[in-house]
């Protein structure tokens, strides 16, 4: 039995049929039909955001945490475009969110009409795939097959553009299970020969690393499950990039660290002597190759993604698998132990000897103090004052992103949600509310810096709003820390537009927003401090005033190899090229 | 260490298992691309070459299915072995893209472009034009006392050929179509 109804209710039953709970949102005059219909409705929550941006953040926070994809609703025009940042972020992530537009009326399109903009083309370059839908006949369909599309193979964004008149016309409603779903069906299942071959590299390899990135988070809680099983019952040293903490436990035996271009020198230095390295679900970042020719040089690569055009992008691997990683590493771990569970013990053992050889270099030692607070201390008093709770972190981007990820340890996966591969200041307030909109109970800490805290702050409002008592944990240098570090390392320590003048007060703002204020600039008071934020039931911008010229290290400077680390600010030795190995 | 070594060639992903993937040599591919025929799906190809710096040296599409709404792409492009396992990749991953060919790499294909040339003249210029007209094949479309139009069909090559024999015969004026492909055989 097919049903009549308007393009504007289509949506909402559209998205009651995919399950979705709550839509993060903005109104104006090309969506109002559908803002009606959200009015006389109450499965489907709306939390009203304050910048079209923050909506989209929200919805990736939202789907980064639970797996589920997140929805952002946003008028023609201005709220389109302000959309586009989010867009990006959640493609370069990896991301599923499904973001519905308004657009003027089918009749104007193409005359410049008032808030008429050229939503699928604008973000067609932006967006896993776009539709605009010109007949409601059409409507639901599309917007069932906009969540298959998100979901499905490599996840990420899709963006439904629907014009005013087709949201006020009628049509027969297309459930989801009538849907074509088109032809989109991604591979998921490794092929078992090659995975053959990489059982056999796994028998035989001396100093092998396994490399884990945000495809393990993405592909469920499963895949953290069996890769744990795999790197406890082989022994070998696992690494992870930035997207893909929590998928192995950090307090695990055989963790060496994050790796990259502020990883840790022991897991660098692993990848770049290795014999063998297994990648799962990563992608050969240029922030964790360095130097493309002097990648791994003497390593057989095996690259296990759902997305074919990763597979040999920008690394040249040995034994490439294309398949979900869930689905690759039950049959790896099935292949291995049917031939009897084999490793190369001895090389092994030499190799983790050497690997603690490595890890005895303490990298991420830093010079303490008594009288200013270092953003490494506070990260790690915030690290022991909630461990054991479940908390989720979301960050900004800068130096905090980056001492966040050193010294904050996640034991699971869809706890951690960080802008990996746009790296957009002004993620982690309104992803931190995403967050929190899915997990009220939860314990969610955005761990920011002054500056980019400020790009999206206006957020506050929302959280205040919808009662998600988020903690702002701000990271305060009075600088643009990351910009600031680079100058100094890079260009002469000429100081171009990197501070942060005119902060405001961020005590007296979060009175303005009617959350709670803390301000901390003595070391002595911070665990106090910590734990006053921590006891508040509601939202908590602090402003944790830290050492303003702190240099975030160790540093693989952009196209140096991996064993061309800096462990500290010799900017000497950073110019003669301080080869450390 | 011994066992690390994996036989040469029987690693890539893709149908070339016998180039090196690591060539720097740039080789020229024409790709047949399926695709829904649905707005924006030509954006949508060429935006990737053009957002990934990938080259296009010709391109046609027409719908080649009026039931089933399916365009065809044809592409030549340029680039090393890895570039155009990339391309072909990338292309694979979209979600209107049904199946890529790469015609080059695929075994035999007839490759063939369509060329209307306009050439004006008087006098035994007009009589070489013509009678070179003859041996590539080429069939007057329209003609006045002063001009001709040509229509040829052939390999990019032949109409390189027949346009450069054309130039000081008084070439006015040459419009292509791009290549269009199929493979050989059943
Ligand atoms: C939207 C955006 N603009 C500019 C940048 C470049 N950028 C990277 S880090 C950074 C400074 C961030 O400062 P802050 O948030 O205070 O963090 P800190 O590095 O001081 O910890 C800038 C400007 C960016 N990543 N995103
Ligand atoms: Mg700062």
């Amino acid at each position: 039995m097919t049903k009549q109804m308007t393009g504007a209710r289509m949506v909402i039953q559209a998205l009651k049929d995919q399950g979705v709970e709550v839509v993060f949102g903005y109104p104006g005059g090309a969506v109002l039909p559908i803002y009606d219909e959200i009015f006389q409705q109450n499965d489907i929550r709306h939390v009203l955001v304050r910048h079209e941006q923050g909506a989209v953040h929200m919805a990736e926070g939202y789907a980064r945490s639970t797996g589920k994809p997140g929805v952002a609703l946003v008028t023609s025009g201005p709220g389109a475009t302000n959309a586009v940042t989010g867009l990006t972020d959640a493609l370069m992530d990896s991301i599923p969110i499904v973001v519905l537009t308004g657009q003027v009326p089918t009749f104007m399109i193409g005359t410049d009409g008032f808030q008429e903009a050229d939503t699928v083309g604008i973000t067609r370059p932006c967006t896993k795939m776009n539709w605009l839908v010109k007949d409601t006949a059409k409507l639901a369909e599309t917007i069932h097959q906009a969540f298959h599309v998100a979901t499905h193979g490599r996840p990420g964004p899709v963006l439904v553009d629907i014009p005013k008149d087709v949201q006020f016309a009628t049509a027969d409603y297309v459930p989801a299970e009538k849907a074509r779903v088109t032809h989109y069906q991604p591979r998921t299942e490794g092929d078992p020969d090659r995975i053959a071959q990489l059982v056999e590299l796994m028998e035989h390899a001396e100093r092998p690393i396994f490399y884990t990135g945000g495809g393990v988070v993405n592909s469920g809680p499963r895949a953290s499950q069996l890769l744990r099983e795999l790197v406890a019952e082989t022994n070998f040293p696992i690494t992870s990039t930035l997207m893909g903490l929590g998928s192995y436990p950090a307090s695990g035996k055989n963790w060496v660290g994050m790796l990259g271009m502020h990883g840790l020198y022991e897991a660098n230095l692993a990848m770049h002597g290795c014999d063998l390295m297994i990648n799962i679900g990563a992608r050969f970042d240029d922030r964790i190759t360095g130097r493309v020719k002097d990648f791994s040089p003497k390593s057989k690569k095996a690259h296990v993604d759902i997305d074919p055009s990763s597979i040999n992008k920008v690394i040249h691997v040995d034994v490439p698998i294309v398949g979900d990683v869930t689905k690759v590493l039950e049959e790896v771990l099935r292949q291995w132990r049917a031939r009897g569970s084999k490793t190369d013990q001895r090389g092994l053992a030499s190799w983790w000897k050497q690997i603690d050889d490595w890890r005895a270099v303490k990298c991420l030692t830093y010079k303490p103090s008594t009288t200013t607070i270092k953003p490494q201390y506070a990260l790690e008093r915030l690290e022991a004052l909630t461990k054991g709770r479940d908390r989720y972190i979301t960050t900004e981007v800068g130096q905090h992103q980056m001492w966040a990820a050193q010294f904050l340890g996640f034991e699971d996966p869809n706890r951690w949600m960080t802008s990996g591969g746009l790296g957009t200041m002004g993620y982690g307030l309104p992803a931190s509310i995403g967050v929190q909109v899915a997990h009220p109970e939860a314990l969610v800490i955005n761990v920011a810096g002054e500056a980019s805290w400020l790009m999206n702050m206006q957020e506050m409002g929302t959280a205040m709003q919808f009662r998600a008592p988020v903690k702002q944990f701000i990271l305060n240098n009075e600088r643009l820390g990351m910009v600031r570090q680079w100058q100094e390392l890079l260009h002469g320590e000429r100081y171009s537009s990197s501070w942060s003048e005119s902060l405001p007060d961020f005590v007296k703002l979060a009175e303005a927003f009617g959350c709670k204020g803390i301000q901390c600039s003595d070391p002595k008071h911070l665990d106090d401090a910590i734990l006053e934020m921590l006891d508040y039931d509601g939202p908590v911008i602090f402003d944790c005033r830290v050492e303003k010229h702190e240099n975030c290290f160790p540093m693989i400077p952009s196209g140096k190899p991996h064993n061309e680390m800096l462990l500290s600010a010799d900017a000497e030795a950073f110019r003669s090229g301080a080869v450390l190995v | 260490m011994s066992a690390l070594n994996i036989k040469k060639g029987s690693t890539s992903h893709s149908a070339y298992d016998l180039r090196s993937a690591l060539s720097e040599v740039e080789e020229s591919h024409t790709l047949a691309v399926i695709v829904e025929n649905e707005p924006g799906v030509l954006a949508r190809v060429i935006g990737l070459f053009s957002g990934r710096g990938y080259n296009i040296d010709s391109l046609t599409v027409a719908e080649v299915d009026h039931t089933g709404h399916r365009s065809r792409i044809t592409i030549v492009t340029r680039g090393t072995p890895a570039v155009i396992d990339q391309i072909e990749a990338q292309l694979s991953r979209m979600v209107p893209v049904h199946a890529v060919q790469d015609l080059t790499a695929e075994g035999p294909s007839v490759q063939r472009e369509l060329a209307l040339v306009k050439v004006a003249g008087r006098g035994d210029h007009r009589i070489e034009a013509l009678r070179l007209a003859e041996i590539f094949r080429a069939n007057v479309v329209d003609s006045t006392l002063e001009s001709f139009v040509f229509e040829m069909t052939g390999t990019p090559e032949k109409i390189d050929a027949f346009a450069e024999l054309m130039r000081p015969l008084g070439l006015v004026e040459i419009a292509r179509t791009g290549v269009a492909g199929l493979k050989r055989g059943a």
